[in-house]
């Protein structure tokens, strides 16, 4: 496994698409810095670009890669190699390799102005932390699909949707919900909606370092558990563990299944 | 002629005592032992000189004008038992003393020190601990409170009591306190012409500055943190809030400050940082809001209704989960010249003043106001999406509530 995951993870290093990954994260964070000069400022707005960018790109990259690999992963097939070997080693390979880029990316102009000095530095550090977990998550689910789906057109299609169900249309059946049963209790069903998708779960995560004040506003005793206390931070970020381990597990179990 | 000749032969009679006021030591190795026999012993303008040591005394009543100076901090212990120090004469010093201890009672206010319809009196550099009420003033007036320290224990509100209290007074300087720990930090009621300055007033049960029926007051450059619910002004006229800092006051009810029923006053040059609600308003009317910084707060400024002809200018929003929310579409109110870190304006004729205006309130603000549990939606991309097009066509908010000249440079 560790020699597939080498290969992988060199094999995308040099690829182009890493580099232009690398510098659109680069570019970014110089931008961003260079408009605001405020660190802490920067971070808010970074915060918004890792949940909705990050996820995407992890499907893109991961669904595409899978497919390109396709007949190296047959040549690989064909020999003495575990299955789980395989697939494992190339997920983590295209995981390693983007979460480099933006952590890289995103690092060294927060670092060049003056990050380390700054109080922001935690904050920024659940950002790349979580900005790691979205890959992670959503590079798994989009192999799955791509394990799935043969068809190239096919497994594209599913995972932009994916992405676009998890970042932009949950969050509208979400607050349609909210709304139409409004006379009822709801602060468990919205922790619990929240908890269900990873992209909310890691703005909550983020949400609770940046906007705590505004959180504590609600009246609810479940709510005021869950954000006034460390519980919300431990339940969001071994909820993200779970998010993470069990595409992976799905993605090992199938691979084995599958007749290729 | 006969009159005068009286007042000759009073003068020689009584040769003025104020000038020639005596000392009275009192120690636990003195002639004098106890605090209670020197005010007795002591005459008109005297000084009790009260050394080092521990006094086990209550009910103490200062009924005539002396000056009574701590050395070194004494401690007096009421044992739990009642009230410390009354004072009910004019022209009372009381300074340097250390008050424990204070009795607690639900039918009765035991004060540390208590003063009763009194005058021109200053009460300084005390240190009050274990306390039920701290200083209690009341039908007092020209009195100066200054620099005392008060360190309450107080856990619940139904049984602590106020840090400093001011009840129908006028004219009184209340500054350069720290009080931490007791139910309201400083009660004002029925009090005009307060000048509270320079206090240092945080984690109180209930508000670390509390204000009702008290009007034409100030308060200045005093700072308050992590009080149960903030600063609460109400029912009062011509109130000066100038310079002050109100911190990360956090919970479900807790404000910076909560305006209720406040006209005609002034708000200005003060910050408000990580509070849950920056200023909550209510029925305020007439009041100019100026060159305030609110940081970081999760509302800015929460409207509630029946607020008119207020002016908010010059002020920088800065980092606020939500700058604006109002609960109505009626809007009179006017911000005009103010700083929003949210703008995303462009200022193409460069005068320093954004082109397109401003609108603070977002359609989210509104939905969170609707259904609560919605908060959880904050900043996602959804909300963003139609917050965008709730501010180029505006149905929810209030449309005619912007800012027509958002700065481009935070005011300094």
């Amino acid at each position: 496994m560790g020699k597939i995951l080498k290969y992988s993870f060199f094999d995308l290093m040099r690829s182009r698409w890493s580099y232009v990954y690398f510098l659109f994260y680069l570019a970014l964070g110089f931008v961003l810095l260079f408009l605001n000069n405020d660190v802490a400022k920067a971070v808010i707005t970074l915060m918004n670009v890792i949940i909705v960018l990050v996820p995407l790109i992890g499907t893109i990259f991961g669904i595409m890669y899978f497919y390109n690999s396709r007949e190296f992963t047959e040549l690989l097939l064909a020999q003495p190699i575990r299955r789980s070997s395989i697939f494992l080693g190339q997920y983590l390979g295209v995981t390693g390799s983007l979460t480099l880029s933006l952590v890289m990316g995103l690092g060294i102009p927060f670092v060049l102005y003056g990050l380390l000095r700054s109080g922001a530095i935690w904050d920024f550090g659940l950002l790349l932390l979580t900005g790691a977990f979205l890959t992670a998550i959503f590079s798994a689910l989009s192999f799955n699909i791509a394990l799935k789906h043969e068809n190239k057109i096919k497994g594209f299609g599913y995972a932009v949707l994916l992405w676009l169900f998890m970042a932009v249309i949950y969050d509208g059946i979400f607050l349609l919900s909210l709304i139409v049963f409004e006379e009822y209790p709801l602060d468990s069903f919205s922790l619990v909606a929240t908890m269900i998708n990873p992209i909310d779960l890691s703005r909550i995560l983020i949400l609770l370092k940046l906007d705590i004040s505004a959180l504590l506003g609600y009246t609810g005793a479940i709510f005021k558990a869950f954000f006034g206390t460390g519980l919300g931070f431990l339940l969001s970020f071994s909820m993200l563990c779970c998010w993470t381990g069990i595409p992976v597990w799905l993605l090992v179990r199938n691979a084995k299944k599958k007749d290729f | 002629m006969r009159r005068s000749i009286g007042i000759l032969l009073l003068l020689l009679v009584f040769p003025a005592r104020p000038i020639l006021a005596g000392t009275v030591p009192v120690c636990p190795s003195c002639e004098v032992t106890t605090i209670g026999e020197g005010i007795a012993m002591a005459a008109d303008h005297d000084t009790l000189m009260i050394g080092k040591g521990r006094y086990h005394e209550y009910n103490l009543v200062i009924d005539k004008p002396l000056t009574l100076i701590g050395l070194e901090y004494p401690t007096i212990d009421g044992g739990d038992q009642g009230e410390i120090l009354t004072i009910i004469a004019d022209q009372v010093t009381v300074q340097g003393l250390h008050i424990v201890n204070v009795g607690t009672s639900y039918t009765t206010d035991f004060a540390a020190v208590r003063v009763v319809e009194s005058s021109d009196f200053v009460i300084r550099d005390m240190k009050l601990e274990q306390l039920f009420f701290g200083i209690y003033l009341e039908k007092s007036s020209r009195g100066l409170v200054e620099g005392n320290t008060i360190n309450g224990d107080a856990l619940e509100e139904f049984n602590s009591g106020n840090g400093i209290q001011l009840w129908h007074c006028r004219d009184v300087v209340v500054r350069d306190n720290t009080v931490r720990q007791v139910r309201d930090g400083i009660y004002l009621e029925f009090s005009d012409r307060i000048r509270i300055q320079g206090n240092r007033s945080t984690n109180n049960v209930r508000y670390g500055l509390h204000f009702m029926f008290s009007n034409n007051d100030s308060y200045e450059d005093n700072y308050f943190e992590n009080n149960g619910a903030g600063v609460a002004v109400m029912f009062s006229k011509q109130i000066r809030m100038v310079g002050n800092t109100f911190r990360k006051n956090w919970g479900t009810a807790a404000f910076g400050v909560l305006l209720k029923e406040i006209n005609d006053s002034e708000i200005s040059r003060n910050l408000f940082e990580e509070n849950t609600i920056g200023i909550s308003i209510e029925g305020s009317n007439r009041i100019r809001y100026e060159n305030n910084d609110f940081v970081k707060n999760g509302w800015a400024l929460k409207v509630r209704g029946a607020c008119y002809t207020n002016t908010f200018s010059g002020n920088n929003f800065l980092h606020n989960s939500f700058d604006l929310s109002y609960n109505s579409n009626l809007n009179d109110n006017r911000f005009e010249g103010n700083y929003w870190s949210g703008y995303t304006g462009y200022d193409l004729d460069k005068d320093g003043v954004g082109d397109v205006p401003y609108r603070p309130v977002k359609l989210f603000s509104y939905i969170v106001n609707r259904t609560p549990e919605t908060i959880v939606l904050l900043r996602s991309l959804f909300m963003d999406i139609i917050d965008f097009s709730e501010r180029v066509s505006p149905v929810f908010t209030p449309d005619k509530l912007f800012d027509t000249r958002p700065l481009m440079k935070k005011v300094p």
